[in-house]
């Protein structure tokens, strides 16, 4: 059984790209077939992330169109088996979205994936709406503060009223926490919300807690999602990410302040 | 002291006396909330009949509102109206949710217009005087839930930015971080409970307090609240 997940946060810039990115190449990494479709009609940048960008021809809204098929559209990445990239368009705007045209592409993805991730666009207009419709599971992605916070309640109300899940009275859309850009010395002094304060506020679970880290901007900038950089304090948060969500048993890390020269040692920052 | 009281009621005047009176008043039939657009149609009607509009007393009319879903800004409006010389003395029809957004921006509540005729709530009242309404999802911020003749429960968590309004009481079982309007077409009987009170607002029959004016002491707490006297009071709830 194939699953649709979707990838969002109502705020925008909070680390939604850079997640399914990881969250992607993560499920590929371990043997699942797993297509990653970037829903920010006009403001394409996952595959700028995923370091795919001079391969895209066409994109979703061709596909939409039936100005393209699948075969000609996906494309295929070079460094992780099983993973693929459905591209935005640059060119078009959200209108181009239809329901019926994502629903259609979604059944046809449905038939060969096992996993979907759709990267939302920030806000609660069309294109979110879109991406979060057809939703099995949704990973909810929040920075430590209040305004990030409240925007993910937000979303969180919009999935259990106005998805297809609730539109149909079907069992709900699973939710998961990532809360992302954390910085635990920050935190402490009462800069930002602490991790329980944000469990407490949102009430859903938490899957994984991303460190703030310089090894995110230089992965974008390189084009390889951060998970695959192993050395990273952020890409071993999300490769635990990834398997706390397949169901094995991970601490978090990174909750506290990193002790002198232990952490320093293991990962790079 | 006996002496001069008694002096005082044989011989002054009561300071006032209270009688009802009839009014023709204006009535301005609100289409539409964009205050922009209201300030520029005031003006170009300002300029037509500059006599219509000095000090004059308005009723604002909510009933082109009242399927629409808007919120109106009535902080907003009032000053707006103010500015073009006209005082909105209250405002009537619109439904209970515009009604009690009015209200909580101190403009009273007028009955009805009975010229209309075929209003829906005219007819008489088919279903049963109580019905509550039961939610057991958290209730989010940006949602808005409203109980219609009865309690509104609320299990889980009620975030920040959501809203709740019951023409009855109102339970929460999580937190309260939104805000809770109980007995919101008026009856000062009502009461809210909650678990764990971070409310942003409450208000029983239009009578509020916000967040700061809430003691330190009351939040976080679970707590009950009611009018006395007019006073919205919040007492712990003590098991
Ligand atoms: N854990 C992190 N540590 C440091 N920087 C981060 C982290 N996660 C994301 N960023 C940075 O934050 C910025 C926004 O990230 P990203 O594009 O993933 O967010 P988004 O939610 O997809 O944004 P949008 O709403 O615009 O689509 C980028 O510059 C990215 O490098
Ligand atoms: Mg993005």
């Amino acid at each position: 059984m194939s699953k649709v997940i979707v990838v969002t946060s109502g705020k925008g810039g909070v680390g939604k790209t850079t997640t399914s990115a990881s969250f992607g190449t993560g499920l590929a990494q371990r043997g699942h077939k797993t297509v990653v479709i970037d829903f920010d009609v006009g403001l394409r940048n996952l595959d700028l992330i995923m370091g795919c960008e001079r391969r895209v021809v066409y994109d979703f809204v061709n596909v939409i169109n039936n100005e393209s098929n699948l075969h000609q559209t996906l494309i295929k990445d070079k460094r992780v088996e099983n993973l693929y990239v459905l591209p935005a368009s640059q060119t078009r705007d959200k209108e181009a979205l239809t329901r019926e045209g994502v629903e259609r592409v979604l059944n046809e993805l449905r038939q060969s994936f096992e996993y979907i991730v759709c990267d939302s666009p920030a806000g609660i207009e069309r294109g979110a709406l879109m991406a979060l419709y057809f939703a099995d599971e949704a990973l909810i992605v929040t920075n430590p503060e209040v305004s990030s916070v409240r925007d993910s309640d937000r979303i969180l109300g919009i999935l259990a009223s106005r998805s297809r899940r609730a539109e149909q009275g079907d069992e709900p859309v699973k939710e998961h926490l990532v809360l992302a850009r954390y910085a635990p010395d920050r935190a402490n002094r009462g800069d930002m919300l602490s991790v329980d304060d944000v469990v407490e506020i949102l009430g859903i679970p938490l899957l994984g807690v991303i460190p703030e880290s310089q090894s995110v901007l230089q992965a974008s900038n390189a084009g390889v999602p951060v998970i695959l950089d192993e050395q990273s304090d952020a890409g071993v948060a999300y490769n635990d990410l990834i398997d706390r969500y397949l169901g094995e048993n991970r601490p978090h890390r990174f909750l506290t302040v990193e002790k002198k020269g232990f952490f320093r040692r293991l990962f790079r920052n | 002291m006996t002496l001069e009281s008694a002096k005082l009621t044989s011989e002054t005047l009561s300071p006032f006396e209270l009688k009802g009176s009839l009014f023709t008043l204006t009535v301005m039939y609100l289409r539409e909330v964009d205050k922009a657009l209201i300030a520029r149609h005031l003006h170009e009607k300002i300029r037509q009949a500059p006599a219509l509009f000095s000090n004059t007393p308005v009723v604002i009319d909510l009933e082109p509102l009242a399927e629409s879903n808007v919120t109106v800004d009535f902080a907003g409006l009032d000053r707006v109206l103010r500015e073009h010389g006209m005082i909105p003395v209250g405002v009537r029809n619109g439904g209970v949710i515009l009604q009690a957004a009015a209200t909580l921006a101190g403009l009273p509540l007028l009955p009805e217009s009975r010229s209309g005729g075929a209003r829906k709530s005219d007819k008489p009242e088919q279903t049963p005087a109580c019905h509550s309404k039961i939610i057991t999802q958290p209730v989010r911020s940006g949602q808005q839930i409203y109980a219609p003749q009865g309690d509104l429960i609320v299990l889980g968590a009620v975030s920040a930015g959501a809203e709740l309004l019951a023409d009855g009481n109102i339970h929460v079982y999580g937190p309260l971080r939104g805000r809770a309007l109980a007995g919101v077409k008026g009856d000062t009987e009502m009461r809210i409970f909650c678990q764990s009170l971070e409310a942003e607002l409450v208000s029983i029959a239009g009578r509020y307090r916000v967040i700061e004016q809430l003691d330190e002491a009351e939040r976080g707490r679970p707590v009950q609240m009611y009018l006395v006297a007019d006073r919205l009071v919040i007492e712990p709830l003590t098991r």
